[in-house]
């Protein structure tokens, strides 16, 4: 680009010396560049129309009485359209899940992290396995829960343990955990 | 461009003389399908699975503009829309519906036999690289179109087909998850899913039919090839599109239809999965999840990835699923043979059969319920897929002694194999010789 000197040294009209650059060239490049801004601009609504609009994000808390799920009984509820696992954990299966030593595990994690203090019994995760999206089984009464006792996820054989950790099969990560306070101590209020 | 014998097009009235003065469409239409393209006269029936290509995708595409007709791409009209009214009160509905379900399974059968086809006559190979290139665009949109087209009745398998296949976008770190919200446009496959895969399952066929348009337009720079991959020489090796291949197309054509004809009001459901007569349900998984028949080898391929290995299995998975269509872009650079056809490479012929069976293990492991050694042998073939595109096929190249070529398309066709064999180059073609020997 001409900067002032040269401009004063090269006349501006034809600059076939110099730098080689001539006016025109600047012209070219600032009005494209104009333009492709301009057009990447216009881009910008056609990408974000594309992500979750408000009224889904509208559905981003739900609340959840829990005072009816007696201990080894689990229920499946809805947050954010998907299913949301809620297992008050036996002291037995509380017994397996801290057996595990944590080098055994894919995605080592205690079952103290993924619960709320003094709330050990209360596992809340997403009912969404970690590998393809698929609702794992072994919520429910008489479902199949794997091996490990916890879920088994029949599209591609992952298998979780009372802590909802992978524990065998191909999904990378234990079922997540999702935010969630207990807003008294039957009711849990999710996201 | 043509062959310099190729036909100029001439007006046969003065209405045709006046329309190609000024817009030279009847001379575009005679040039690529008429009496003007020159074809080899040796074409065998395999050459006949692109023009029933471009028949499927015309169906799909009246069918699908008269079913978009009267579905409603909500969540909670989508299943009744297609189970209720099209099928049972819309007039003909059903007709259309099962025409558009098993015109697509058609649609793919045919393209795989004209894949297949290409790989064992080497129409991958220069100067036709572009045209193999542009056909795998074709079959990606194609897989892209089948995957949403399969949403919109939102059954079961619709449900959890989108689940399960937009979830491969999770795999990759960091940017995954992001990248599969905003294609969903929400957390799990909802209104908003359903809504934009209604509007791009009706856009891409027109873009399908666009890069159609592009892979017949470099189709007729060389010319088509043929079953000895030999180049035509003169206008004794070739015949016009018309009437002798149109007549060929069209009773093939005919044959065709019959199948799918039988199919469609036979066994509409065969090809489909009771399932997804089941209104999709965002709380339960079918049992048994597979993708429809034409996605099984892929889908084998995904769930060969069990164990990690420096990166997530899941991730392997999906990267080795992707790649198994992305290595076929490579194809013309793997295998370095300069005979094209399988016919003349004794051992790229064996191990072509084997890559053959390799994809219908993949398809038998893909369409089915897990167990231990099916997942085992669903490794092993997996394995064998990229084995042999990416060290046989090069080694095979690089090896082989091909059989010697016939040194022109009419002296193979009008003389005998055996007679008229020699080593590429070696014999002069007798003119003016008959066909009474061999």
């Amino acid at each position: 680009m001409a900067t002032k000197a040269q401009s004063a040294e090269v006349p501006a009209t034809t600059g076939s010396e110099g730098d080689g650059v001539r006016r025109r060239d600047f012209l070219n490049v600032a009005a494209v560049s104009f333009a492709g801004v301009g057009a990447v601009a216009a881009l910008a609504p056609l990408f974000v129309q594309m992500a979750p609009s408000a009224d889904v994000l509208a559905l981003a808390t739900t609340e959840v009485d829990i005072s009816k799920v007696q201990s080894g009984q689990g229920i499946k509820t809805q947050w954010r359209k998907q299913p949301v696992f809620i297992r008050n954990l036996t002291p037995k299966e509380i017994a397996e899940a801290n057996a595990v030593p944590l080098s055994d595990l894919r995605d080592p994690q205690t079952l103290a992290e993924r619960t709320k203090p003094g709330k050990a019994n209360w596992l809340i995760t997403l009912g969404v396995c970690t590998h393809l999206g698929c609702v794992p089984l072994g919520i429910s009464e008489g479902e199949n829960k794997g091996p490990y006792g916890g879920y088994f996820c029949p599209c591609h054989g992952s298998m979780y343990d009372t802590a909802a950790r992978i524990r065998q099969g191909p999904a990378p990560k234990n079922l997540e955990v999702p935010e969630y306070k207990f807003t008294s101590p039957t009711t849990v209020q999710i996201g | 461009m043509s062959f310099h014998w190729a036909k100029a097009y001439e007006p046969k009235n003065s209405f045709m003389r006046w329309l190609d003065e000024r817009l030279p469409l009847p001379r575009l239409v005679y040039g690529a399908i008429g009496g003007g393209y020159p074809v080899p006269r040796n074409l065998n029936y395999f050459w006949n699975f692109g023009v029933l290509a471009g028949i499927f995708l015309t169906i799909q595409i009246i069918t699908g503009i008269v079913l978009a007709m009267h579905f409603y791409a909500t969540t909670d009209g989508a299943f009744n829309s297609v189970n209720q009214l099209i099928m049972r009160d819309v007039n003909a509905g059903w007709l259309l519906r099962y025409a558009h379900m098993n015109g697509a399974s058609f649609f793919f059968l045919v393209t795989y036999i004209h894949i297949f086809r290409g790989l064992y006559y080497g129409s991958y190979k220069a100067p036709r690289e572009l045209v193999w290139m542009l056909g795998l665009v074709i079959y990606l949109l194609m897989m892209a179109t089948g995957f949403m087209g399969y949403v919109l009745p939102w059954g079961q398998m619709s449900y959890w087909g989108a689940q399960v296949i937009t979830g491969f976008f999770s795999a990759f770190p960091l940017v995954g998850e992001p990248i599969r919200v905003w294609l969903l446009g929400g957390y799990a496959p909802d209104q908003a899913a359903l809504t934009r895969f209604f509007s791009l399952h009706y856009l891409l066929p027109f873009v399908i039919a666009g890069v159609v348009i592009l892979h017949i337009w470099a189709l007729h720079i060389p010319g088509s090839g043929n079953p000895t991959g030999v180049d035509v020489k003169s206008e004794r090796d070739t015949l016009p599109f018309h009437p002798f291949y149109t007549a060929k197309d069209g009773w093939f054509a005919a044959a065709m239809l019959l199948a799918y004809a039988l199919v469609t009001y036979f066994a509409p459901d065969y090809l489909g999965h009771p399932d997804n007569y089941i209104q999709a349900n965002p709380l339960a998984t079918p049992a048994h999840i597979v993708p429809e028949w034409y996605f099984w080898p892929f889908y084998a391929i995904l769930r060969s990835f069990t164990v990690d290995f420096i990166l997530p299995a899941k991730l392997w998975g999906v990267l080795a699923m992707f790649a198994s269509i992305l290595l076929l872009f490579f194809l013309p650079w793997l295998d370095k043979s300069p005979v094209r056809s399988g016919s003349y490479r004794p051992v790229f012929k064996r191990f072509f059969w084997l890559l053959v069976l390799d994809v219908l293990i993949l398809g038998y492991i893909g369409g089915a319920p897990i167990n231990w050694w099916r997942v085992a042998l669903g490794q092993a073939a997996s394995a064998y897929y990229f084995i042999h595109f990416l060290v046989i096929l090069p080694l095979v190249s690089a090896f082989e002694i091909p059989l010697p070529l016939p040194s022109s398309i009419s002296e193979s066709v009008l003389h005998g194999e055996t007679k008229e064999a020699a080593p590429l180059g070696q014999n002069k073609p007798r003119r003016g010789s008959t066909a009474t020997a061999g």
